[in-house]
């Protein structure tokens, strides 16, 4: 097996790291070991190591040609340098490279937990709003007009809150 | 108010007591985030960057909690300020090297920092004394929540909150603790629970964060992973780890003392010899010699001396608060016979350490080789 970092050595240190029920495993030959400083118990972090290897590798193989982030101008080989995004935009401009970068680096690659109380709230009056669409149809379909009626006043109650926080 | 008059002094924050604070030294849970429509710092011109700062900084000056913070421009402050927050753990060595742009707001009681355009436009952490990870993660929470009203977050319902580093991306939080592990170092044990913690996907790093010495015995361990897990669960996992490795580091300080007793007390009474006698002694020695005398100070080796004392002596004999009490520039020899004659001195009231801890025997046998 060739060392992931210089493909050319073969590799001898193994190292593994599992988070739940996931399991990343790197291999590198005794030079890049030690440059990554994996040896050095107090400072290797496999997240920073893996870091490296994604932002030459992942995000090379996204695209052949050189994709430049709209909002702030930021190239791919700007990330490679710097392992550090330009703006936030560079998120959807990247997506493809990053995609796979994520899914080396991290537990999952979808969101879970704390999310800003105005769009924790827009999410709800969103959904609520789904739901209560759905209803109107099947009262509709039903003939129960006065559900149907209900649900039409539920509904633009919901939609004015809506558009209240978009404009807030 | 300059830095210096507004700073607790190291004596005082030193005797801050928390749960397990024999090894947890202190536990901090810092949240990255970023303004909407703004470039990240590292990539925003200045000028861009002096505007988040303006935005930023108000914002956070307003908030109850840090009502009558310490509030500064980076560049007002000079690199040896910028040191000693250092040597206090309240920024981080990237931050240190900002200048215009960037900026730090801190409380009173020293318990939350807000670093502004440091890698990300806000880097906002709670300090606690002990193991309270979830202490500091409900504080950090508060000051977050109060602070999304003020300011547009940089957040994706599928990504969270956007970060400049994609390792930081999703909740932006990191938990940590700093643990004093003489035990598991004596016992040579530290490399097998460093590799399992890391297993567990958890890093493990030196006195002063990324990329730095585990000097003194004291070690980091902080979550990696921030995308896809919930924060309480993340602060959950980390305490859990965190038991068990104050376990390891407890049952090892037992069998050392019944196994290795001379060992031990060598190493202890030897740190207490030089620390309280020499003329010259780095800032490296200090730290790995207080730490012996930390553990002879749990052990109940040193009868008149609180673990405080020790934690002083840990902050002030570094570089930079050594530097502070004298108004000529030092150089590092200079330092080094300074930081010698500050010991002695700080030391000369405190008794040498006993023979044996209270309950112990320990005779005159040679410690037997342990198999392995």
């Amino acid at each position: 097996m060739l060392c992931c970092v210089c493909k050319e050595k073969e590799a001898t240190v193994h190292l593994t790291q599992i988070a739940g029920d996931k399991m990343q495993k790197v291999d590198l030959c005794e030079e890049c070991a030690k440059q990554k400083g994996v040896n050095d118990p107090a400072g290797f972090s496999l997240a920073d190591l893996l870091l490296g290897l994604g932002a030459s590798q992942e995000m090379e193989s996204a695209s052949g040609v050189e994709v430049k982030c709209p909002a702030c101008g930021f190239t791919q080989a700007d990330f490679k340098k710097a392992g550090r995004l330009g703006c936030s935009q560079c998120y959807q401009t990247f997506a493809e490279g990053l995609e796979q970068l994520l899914k080396s680096m991290h537990k999952g690659t979808r969101h879970k937990g704390k999310v800003p109380a105005a769009l924790r709230e827009s999410q709800d009056l969103a959904e609520r709003l789904k739901s209560l669409q759905k209803k109107l149809e099947k009262a509709v379909n039903e003939e129960n007009f006065e559900q149907a009626a209900q649900c039409r006043d539920e509904i633009k109650v919901t939609k004015e809150k809506l558009a209240g926080i978009s404009a807030s | 108010m300059n830095i210096h008059e507004f700073l607790v002094t190291p004596s005082e924050t030193a005797r801050r007591d928390g749960p397990h604070s024999k090894i947890v030294m202190s536990s901090r849970v810092r949240l990255a985030r970023n303004l909407k429509g703004v470039a990240f710092p590292g990539w925003a011109k200045k000028a861009e960057r002096i505007r988040a700062l303006e935005i930023i900084r108000p914002a956070v000056e307003q908030l109850p909690a840090l009502k009558g913070a310490f509030s500064e421009s980076m560049d007002n402050l000079t690199a040896l300020d910028k040191q000693i927050l250092v040597e206090r753990h309240l920024i981080s060595r990237e931050h240190a090297a900002k200048n215009a742009g960037s900026g730090l707001v801190l409380n009173r009681e020293e318990s939350l920092c807000v670093m502004i355009n440091e890698e990300d436009h806000l880097r906002m952490q709670a300090l606690r004394p002990g193991l309270q990870i979830k202490q500091a993660w409900a504080a950090i929470d508060q000051i977050d929540s109060a602070l999304e009203k003020k300011v547009e977050y940089a957040f994706d319902a599928s990504l969270g909150y956007l970060t400049a580093c994609p390792t930081n991306l999703g909740t932006g939080i990191r938990v940590s603790a700093m643990l004093h592990l003489p035990g598991l170092v004596l016992s040579e044990q530290i490399n097998q629970i460093i590799s399992a913690v890391n297993k567990l996907g958890l890093a493990v790093r030196g006195l002063y964060g990324e990329g730095t010495e585990a000097l003194g015995n004291v070690f980091q361990v902080s979550n990696q992973m921030t995308l896809g897990e919930a924060e309480p669960d993340i602060v959950e996992r980390l305490n859990k780890v965190l038991a068990q490795v104050i376990e390891h580091e407890e049952n090892a300080r037992g069998s050392l003392l019944e196994k290795k007793p001379k060992t031990v007390l060598n190493q202890i009474g030897r740190a207490y010899g030089i620390l309280a006698n020499s003329h010259s002694i780095t800032s490296k020695e200090t730290m790995n010699l207080l730490s012996f005398m930390r553990l002879g100070v749990d052990l109940g080796l040193f009868p008149d001396v609180e673990r405080g004392l020790v934690d002083e002596l840990f902050v002030i004999t570094q570089p930079a608060h050594l530097q502070k009490q004298f108004s000529e520039k030092l150089g590092a020899d200079e330092r080094d016979l300074l930081r010698a004659d500050m010991l002695r001195d700080r030391l000369r009231n405190v008794s040498r350490p006993l023979g044996a801890p209270p309950g112990h025997e320990t005779g005159a046998k040679v410690d037997k080789p342990v198999e392995e």
